[in-house]
């Protein structure tokens, strides 16, 4: 719950967060090391300096880290942790749905735990699917293209094998796929952020709901256009937001062209936990105002109405969250403060 | 200390040459991201170049095209007898060197990565996002002067030529948006129009805005690149400590960046 200055409550659903564990005993080999070096410079790069994390914290944090970060002391209802393996760079894996699945069993009523599954495994990613819906009954999943499996150095969303699992999720009604496009390695002829497997998939697979991660960054130019052409295609803000914090007019940019090309319906809010921490961005966000020369012409308008869509009602809808109900109940189990 | 002095003269030079290599998806020189981080000249025939990307993932094909980008340009020295490129903590950083240092062609080279597909197609989109990055800056100098729509899709390459342009960005981006136009086939004569889109079409007036909208658009992206890569290069190694003064970033790349038994090896 965030509460404006002038005292409304404000529910927030933060639509992407992760509980990993990226620490050195789990690091498999060098790219593992890197791949947590490289998020911690995203988090070092981007954060104000008061909110900074010692290594060893982002490397592996606990559950009571996750639950005072965003709940305590960070205005989150409720948050989607999102799953990824990376099985070539981690032993137990990076953020595995079983592990998250038991943090959140302590607070059920504010986590959505989604699974994820890798297309390359053929019939296993099928057995798996089927595997996370009896256990978890999951409503979404994780896609990270840019994952290495063996020999492959990535894969795409219209990938034959990709289309089969998307048909058994649309079958068991898993309805949420996040789409995370990172750097695809092979081949070297391709633009490596290509996303016009994101239009292929979400085309020809209406009843799922894609969610673009970092709205398509680096490629928002592509990610608008095929946005707006796919009614069923949604942009993630995690990653543009902290700009909001050292480049805030480049901010006031990217928030415009989101609001002009596919508006406020369609637009939300992700702290990316643990790179980042909610409760700077969400005050931030709240706080922001779109300088004049920035919309000039364009027509959008980013109020009170619009934030309140983006940091929960957005993804509520996606998630059939019935907002009422869900403050009720919180307000009936405040949030409890752990015995350290 | 005279071949110090020639030592120093050289490395400048060689840092010179090293501006004309851009990150393709920035289209900024990759000495003002900060990537090269050793020149050395040896015996005033051998150069080495060291340089390192903000992560260890960003896309191998804009890493080898850098690669070979910095091979070409100190090649073109005519006192370089030999060049060694190394691409540093990168996850296709052996594959890279290998390539570079090799003496083989780079669409040879590249082939092998890409079974058997083209790089061109790729390289185009990149110098059409630059070329449409460039000529924004031109567009917008001259809206700014107060020039009709009409007046600037009609205007020929002479008349651009003469004009003078006092905001840093532009005198930037002018003789780098000429080199394009003039590379690139799009015009030569002074007759020619100075402002065609990249499929070598003429504007309308009319279609101005729009054609700005669009590339707005893809400023907005690159920009958002160039951020990223500058805050990542920044903090790529360096770790966060809690002193009396609350925290700090520290620079761990002493003892932290993983061994490199190769730059052993190379002395």
């Amino acid at each position: 719950m965030y509460k404006t200055p002038d005292g409304k409550e404000i529910f927030v659903l933060d639509g992407h967060t992760h509980f990993w564990d990226g620490s050195p005993e789990n690091q498999a080999n060098i790219h593992g090391k890197q791949f947590i070096d490289c998020f911690y410079a995203y988090h070092t790069g981007f954060s104000p300096k008061e909110v900074l994390w010692p290594k060893e914290k982002f490397e592996k944090y606990t559950e009571d880290d996750i639950y005072r970060d965003l709940f305590i002391d960070g205005p989150d209802d409720m948050a989607i942790i999102q799953s990824t393996y990376l099985s070539d760079f981690y032993k137990n894996g990076f953020s595995s749905i079983e592990r998250s699945s038991a943090m959140a069993a302590r607070h059920p009523e504010r986590f959505i735990v989604n699974g994820t599954f890798d297309p390359r495994d053929g019939e296993k990613a099928l057995e798996y699917i089927h595997y996370m819906k009896e256990e978890f009954d999951i409503q979404g999943v994780k896609m990270y293209t840019a994952e290495w499996n063996g020999a492959s150095k990535g894969w795409r969303l219209n990938d034959p094998d990709a289309y089969k699992c998307f048909e058994l999720c649309d079958k068991l009604g898993i309805r949420n796929i996040h789409v995370h496009k990172g750097p695809t390695i092979k081949p070297l002829s391709l633009d490596a952020f290509d996303v016009t497997d994101v239009d292929d998939a979400a085309t020809d697979f209406q009843n799922l709901n894609w969610i673009v991660e970092h709205c398509g960054l680096p490629r928002l130019d592509d990610f608008t256009w095929i946005a707006t052409q796919e009614s069923n295609v949604y942009g993630g803000l995690a990653v543009a937001l902290p700009l909001i914090y050292n480049r805030p007019r480049h901010f006031a940019e990217i928030m415009t062209e989101l609001l002009f090309w596919i508006g406020p319906d369609k637009i939300l809010f992700g702290s990316d936990y643990g790179i980042w921490t909610p409760q700077w961005l969400v005050e931030r966000l709240w706080n922001f105002e779109l300088p004049e020369e920035v919309v000039a012409g364009r027509g959008v308008v980013l109020d009170d109405e619009a934030k309140e869509k983006i940091l929960g009602l957005n993804a509520a809808k996606l998630y059939g969250i019935d907002v009422e109900a869900k403050k009720k109940q919180l307000a009936g189990a405040p949030v409890q403060i752990a015995a350290e | 200390m005279l071949t110090d002095i020639i030592k120093a003269d050289l490395e400048t030079e060689v840092w010179e040459c090293l501006e004309m290599v851009t990150d393709p998806e920035l289209d900024e020189p990759i000495t003002d991201m900060g990537f090269v981080e050793r020149v050395e000249v040896i015996d005033a025939r051998r150069v080495e170049v060291e340089f390192r990307l903000p992560t260890y993932w960003c896309s191998p094909n804009f890493a080898f095209l850098m690669a070979f980008g910095i091979r070409r340009e100190i090649g073109a020295l005519s006192w370089v007898r030999e060049a060694q490129v190394w691409l540093n903590d990168h996850c296709f950083g052996d594959q890279v060197n290998a390539g570079v240092n090799s003496g083989r062609a780079f669409s040879d080279v590249f082939a092998e990565y890409c079974n058997g597909a083209d790089l061109e197609e790729v390289v185009e989109t990149f110098i059409a996002k630059a070329f449409d990055r460039r000529q924004e800056v031109m567009l917008l100098g001259l809206r700014k002067r107060g020039l009709t729509a009409e007046e600037i899709v009609t205007m020929r390459l002479g008349a651009f030529d003469r004009i003078v342009f006092g905001d840093e960005d532009e005198i930037w981006q002018k003789p780098r948006y000429r080199d394009l136009l003039l590379t690139q086939g799009l015009a030569e004569t002074p007759e020619d129009l100075a402002f065609p889109t990249w499929d070598k079409q003429p504007i309308a007036a009319e279609a101005l805005d729009g054609h700005l909208a669009r590339q707005r658009n893809l400023r907005i992206n690159m920009e958002f690149n160039g951020a990223m890569c500058r805050g990542l290069a920044q903090t790529r190694y360096k770790e966060v400590e809690f002193g009396e003064d609350g925290p700090t970033l520290v620079d761990f790349m002493m003892g932290r960046v993983p061994p490199r038994e190769d730059a052993v090896a190379r002395k």
